[in-house]
Parts: C-alpha cells; sequence; structure tokens
C-alpha cells in the first residue's frame, strides 16, 4: 500500500497539530495572565520572587516546544537567552534585572500571546479539513440529504440529483488527500513562527558571538604571556646560564694557555661542553616554539616528521594526497600541536597498537583528525590534554569533536575555519 | 680531497672553511643558496660535498632538495648534510636511495672537531654517518621485538654501528677487540634476521633501513 506512508505522516502531523494547538490555548492564556500578574506584582515587592519563578515556568515550556518544534518539524531553535550573571539567585534584585533586560523575556511573552489564537486555529484548521473530506467519502452528505432533504457538500450544493450524488465522493478524496498533503506542512509553518519568536534574534545572535571571542581572546593572552615568560625563564636559566659559563671557562683558558697548558686544554673542553649543552636547550625550546620542520615542510611534513619519533606506527595523510595549499602560520601551527598533543595521548591512554591522522580542507575550514585501535573512552576534562587542545583551538574560531566509545576506537576531529594561501612554489623548482 | 661547503651564514661558512682547510681538505667552492649549490655539485663533482639543510631563497630545507636531487643525477655522489634540528624523515629521505656517502649530522657535531673530520672522511669513502640523536630515535621506535631479544651489549653495538662507524672505531670506542665486535655483530644479524655481509657499507644500509621500517 504504497499511500499507507503518506497517509500516515499526514495523519499524525494533523493530530499533532491539533493536539498541540488546542491543548496550548489554555496553557498559553495561563501563561499570558501569570506572566503579566507577576511583573505587575513586581510593584508590592512580591514580584521580585515571583516574576522569576513564573519566568522559569514560562523558559521550561519554551523549552518543551523547541524541543518539540525539533522532533516534529526538524526546525532547530536555539536557546536565545542570555547566561545567568554569578549571584543572580531568585528573589535578588541581579535575577530580576537579568530577566527584565533579556529581550528574550519580552519575545517569549509575546510568542504566548500570538501563540494562542494562532496555535488553535491552526489545528482545528487541519482537523476539520480531515474530517470533512472523510466525511465525503464515506457519503455521509447523501444519507443527510436522504433523511432531511436538504443538505450539501463541496461544490455540489445541495445534492439534488444523481449527477450530484456521483460528485461527492471524488470531492471527498481530494478534501483528504489535500489535508493529509497539507498536515506537515502546516505543522512546518507553526514550527517556524515559533522560530521567529523563540529563536535568537540575529542581534543576540551576534552578542553571545561577542561574549565568546572575548573569553577566548582573554584566554589567548593570558595563554601567550604565560608561554613568553616560560621562554624568558628558560633562556634565561638555560642557554643563556651556559654561554656566560662558556665565555668564563674560555677566559680563563686564555690567561692559563701560557704557563698550564693542561689546564688551560680541560678548560676548553669544558668549554665545549657547554656549547653543546647550550644548543641541545636551544633546539629542544625552538621545536617548543614553533618546530623547524613545520616551517620547512608545512602541516603534512612536520606531522609526518612527528609521526616517526612515536614509538606506534602513524600514518599521516591528507584525503587528497596533498592539502591544496598553506594555512596561515599561526593556524597551521595550532593545528599541528593540537594533532602533536593529540598524539601524545593517544601514546599515553590508548594502549593502541596504531594510529593515523587525517587531513582535509573542506567548505572554508581545515579538518584534522586522529584516529587509534585503542580502549576509547577519551573526553575532554577539565585539565586533560584534550581540554588544552580545545582552548588552543577555541582561540582560532575551531572546535574539537571527541568520538571514544568506551572500548574503542577513539576518533579525534579538529576544525579550523581558514583560508588557504595558493599552492606554495614548491621548493625544489627553485633550485633547477 | 676536494670539497663543496654550502652554508648561508657567513660565520659558519668560514669556520668551514677554515676546519676543513686545516684538515687537507680542497675547498673547490662554498655557496650560500640552493640553486648555487645544486650547479656546484655537478660541476665540480667533489669528493665530498658538506651542505647545511636551510638555505635560501625559502629558508626551508633546500640544500637538503638541492642534495637529494643531485644526487639523483650523480649516484652515490657523497653529501654530508648539516642542520640545527635532526628529522628522521630527513634521514629515511636521504638514506632512500641505498646509495650509500651520506651524512646526517647535528651541527654541533662540528665542534668535537676530531670525530667531525672522521665523519667526513666517511661519508667520502661512500659510509655512512648519522648523528646519534637520529640513532637513538631510531633505536627507541624498534625497541619492540626482535630488537628486545638483544643483549645490552650487542644494543650499543647496534647503536653505534647505525651511526656508520667501522669495527675498528667501535671496537677502540668500548675498549674491546675487534674481534669481540665481529661477533656481537654476528649476533645481532642473526637475531635480527639480516643477510649478513661482509662488507662494512653494506650491513650499516641494511641496519639503518631495517629501523627505519
Amino acid at each position: 500500500m504504497t499511500w499507507w506512508p503518506f497517509a500516515r505522516r499526514g495523519l499524525v502531523s494533523i493530530g499533532r497539530v491539533a493536539l498541540v494547538g488546542i491543548l496550548s490555548f489554555p496553557i498559553h492564556l495561563f501563561l499570558v495572565i501569570l506572566t503579566v500578574f507577576s511583573w505587575l506584582s513586581t510593584v508590592l515587592g512580591v514580584g521580585l520572587v515571583f516574576a522569576p519563578l513564573v519566568q522559569l515556568l514560562v523558559r521550561a515550556y519554551a523549552d518543551a516546544r523547541r524541543d518539540l518544534a525539533r522532533e516534529w518539524a526538524g526546525v532547530e531553535i536555539p536557546r536565545p537567552y542570555r547566561p545567568r550573571p554569578a549571584g543572580a539567585f531568585i528573589g535578588s534584585p541581579r535575577r530580576w534585572m537579568w530577566l527584565v533586560r533579556d529581550p528574550a523575556t519580552w519575545r517569549d511573552l509575546l510568542w504566548l500571546v500570538g501563540g494562542a489564537p494562532l496555535g488553535l486555529a491552526g489545528g482545528l484548521a487541519g482537523l476539520i479539513a480531515l474530517l470533512y473530506g472523510v466525511q465525503g467519502i464515506v457519503l455521509v452528505p447523501v444519507i443527510a440529504s436522504a433523511t432531511s432533504g436538504w443538505y450539501g457538500y463541496g461544490v455540489t450544493w445541495p445534492v439534488d440529483d444523481l449527477a450530484d450524488f456521483l460528485l461527492v465522493p471524488p470531492q471527498g478524496v481530494l478534501i483528504t488527500a489535500g489535508a493529509l498533503y497539507g498536515g506537515p506542512w502546516l505543522q512546518w509553518a507553526l514550527a517556524r513562527y515559533d522560530h521567529s519568536l523563540l529563536g535568537p534574534t540575529r542581534s543576540a545572535v551576534l552578542s553571545v558571538r561577542v561574549d565568546r571571542l572575548t573569553q577566548t581572546r582573554t584566554q589567548v593572552v593570558d595563554a601567550q604571556a604565560a608561554e613568553l615568560r616560560r621562554i624568558e625563564r628558560d633562556l634565561h636559566d638555560g642557554a643563556q646560564a651556559r654561554i656566560v659559563a662558556l665565555g668564563m671557562s674560555l677566559g680563563m683558558a686564555e690567561d692559563l694557555v701560557r704557563h698550564d697548558p693542561d689546564a688551560a686544554q680541560a678548560l676548553i673542553a669544558e668549554a665545549r661542553q657547554a656549547s653543546t649543552k647550550a644548543l641541545a636547550e636551544l633546539r629542544l625550546l625552538v621545536r617548543g616554539i614553533h618546530p623547524p620542520v613545520l616551517a620547512e615542510r608545512g602541516l603534512l611534513g612536520g606531522l609526518r616528521a612527528l609521526a616517526l619519533t612515536l614509538p606506534l606506527p602513524v600514518a599521516v595523510e591528507a584525503v587528497d594526497g596533498e592539502l591544496p595549499g598553506r594555512p596561515p602560520a599561526p593556524v597551521e601551527s595550532a593545528a599541528y600541536f593540537a594533532a602533536a598533543e593529540a598524539l601524545a595521548n593517544v601514546v599515553k591512554h590508548s594502549g593502541a597498537t596504531a594510529a593515523w591522522v587525517s587531513l582535509t580542507y573542506f567548505g572554508g575550514a581545515l579538518y584534522v583528525s586522529v584516529g587509534d585501535d585503542g580502549v576509547g573512552g577519551a573526553a575532554a576534562r577539565a585539565g586533560s590534554g584534550l581540554a588544552g587542545v580545545e582552548k588552543r583551538l577555541a582561540a582560532f574560531d575551531g572546535s574539537l569533536r571527541v568520538d571514544s566509545p568506551p572500548g574503542g576506537p577513539t576518533v579525534l576531529t579538529m576544525e579550523l575555519p581558514c583560508a588557504l594561501s595558493s599552492p606554495k612554489i614548491s621548493p625544489s623548482s627553485a633550485t633547477g | 680531497m676536494r670539497v663543496v661547503i654550502a652554508e648561508d651564514l657567513a660565520l659558519l661558512r668560514d669556520g668551514l672553511i677554515r676546519l676543513l682547510g686545516a684538515y687537507g681538505f680542497e675547498v673547490v667552492a662554498a655557496v650560500d643558496n640552493g640553486a648555487d649549490l645544486r650547479a656546484a655539485l655537478l660541476a665540480h663533482r667533489p669528493d665530498v660535498a658538506v651542505v647545511d639543510v636551510r638555505l635560501p631563497p625559502t629558508f626551508t630545507d633546500e640544500g637538503l632538495r638541492a642534495a637529494i636531487a643531485a644526487r639523483a643525477e650523480a649516484p652515490g655522489l657523497p653529501v654530508l648534510v648539516l642542520s640545527q634540528h635532526v628529522e628522521q624523515l630527513y634521514a629515511r629521505e636521504l638514506l632512500s636511495d641505498r646509495n650509500g656517502g651520506v651524512g646526517y649530522l647535528l651541527k654541533d657535531r662540528v665542534a668535537t672537531v676530531g670525530e667531525f673530520v672522521d665523519a667526513v672522511h666517511r661519508v667520502a669513502g661512500g659510509g655512512t654517518a648519522m648523528d646519534p640523536e637520529v640513532v637513538s630515535q631510531l633505536l627507541a621506535r624498534n625497541a619492540g621485538a626482535p630488537t628486545r631479544a638483544l643483549t645490552p651489549r650487542e644494543r650499543e653495538v647496534l647503536g653505534l654501528m647505525a651511526e656508520g662507524r667501522s669495527n675498528a672505531a667501535i671496537a677502540s670506542r668500548l675498549f674491546v677487540t675487534e674481534k669481540a665486535i665481529g661477533k656481537h655483530i654476528n649476533n645481532i644479524f642473526a637475531k635480527l634476521e639480516l643477510p649478513p655481509s661482509e662488507d662494512d657499507n653494506r650491513r650499516v644500509l641494511a641496519v639503518l633501513a631495517y629501523l627505519n621500517a
């Protein structure tokens, strides 16, 4: 029965719209009255407690309707409410002001007011259209006309003769089919209404984004300052100190070289060792700031070089063989260190026997996936390496997705929005 | 012995010229960029080249690429590559043609003049000179079977062999006889199931290929 899925879809959506429309009418009315009364009661002082309580109820109800819009009509409605400030407990003026100042509070009220008649009208319209169509098919009008002598259906009004009688069922079929076809659309249209008032406005979306950017910028500035302090300290205590010692050894050797060549030679050997150690420390430091191989070979080559130093086989590939260009240096570096941290996690925690890294550029973003065949159960817990990865990526508006069921396998996907520079001129061609 | 030097920092270039000159090398060309290096290598066909990885104009791995390209045209052209950092990736690329006559060392090693000059001679003679850091990374990666079957002494010998040192050099460093080293090496080859070979250079390449796999 090929028509059954179609009919089912129509019946289900008409049923839902009718149920919600009819039930929501009294609910909306009740909530509107409650809301208005709660705000007015602020004059008496009790509103300080009453209004926030009512808003809790309103928002819970709106949330339920957002869920329904997503489940039933596939319309995603993000919550538009501003984050609650610290110390805004129910009864505090801060809580009250937070609610009053949030435009979403008033848009909720508007939605309640408009949604009551609209929901009811929509719900009844679907139901009535469907019942009227079915009525035509099962010949109720004929029976009615036979008993009372005066009845009509659709365009045949009244039903007088056989021709009129024959026109009734096809009309009923058409109207039923129309109602069934229109049901999902009606459901969608009402969800769009919800979306228009329950979703965030453009300015709300932007303000959330500004908040997020402010937060990540602060994190980046802090992290950078800490990083610079660490580099300064490493240089000061490491390479600089060793070079000072080296200078001292050489100076003493200079004095001794005439009358005690053996002692001078020992000092010079000491100086050479100090220079080797200073170089080793500088090398380690440079690798932590910006790995030379990353500058020389780009992300793919840099990660391949890194993979060769790990104790398990790691296949590093770009989906199309090569990335179509190079990301800006800061993004490249962030992607490298994020992937390096992810691989370090694989080595430390996963117990994996093999891992892979896959790079691709798609739709204006660089994607780096790191997978392993280990035990799974990875999560970006606070203070964990993965939380660090998340922060690193957030600085570039990127994100981390962790897919790691217990028992594995684990796949981390890092997304970094960026533009690629046009493919670099291969360095080898410059030598020819 | 004729040598070509490629190094873009004047201070280091002059140092290398002076150092190699003092040890009897004849510096036939000293260049400071990748394009000149490749031209000089193919024009002079030196007995050995000492090349910095990072050169102008791109300041990436210009020197390495020029050396590999020149070796593709003149197989076995001995090249000793110097760098501020060592990468397994680069070592692998240099060794991939399996022709020998390859060196890859940290720039710091130049300070130990005797060993450095020894390495240049070794590379010129078709041998190998791998930086101890490359070798220790390779050994760390291969910490699992079957290198686990090696005794600590055998691992030590394997490491020195992978650096490209001759039996005599290994023996004197470990204060044992050459005969004892020969025995260790036979054991290592048996345990790693590598085909035995009398030729030193071939043996080193076999070990590096094994560790690199």
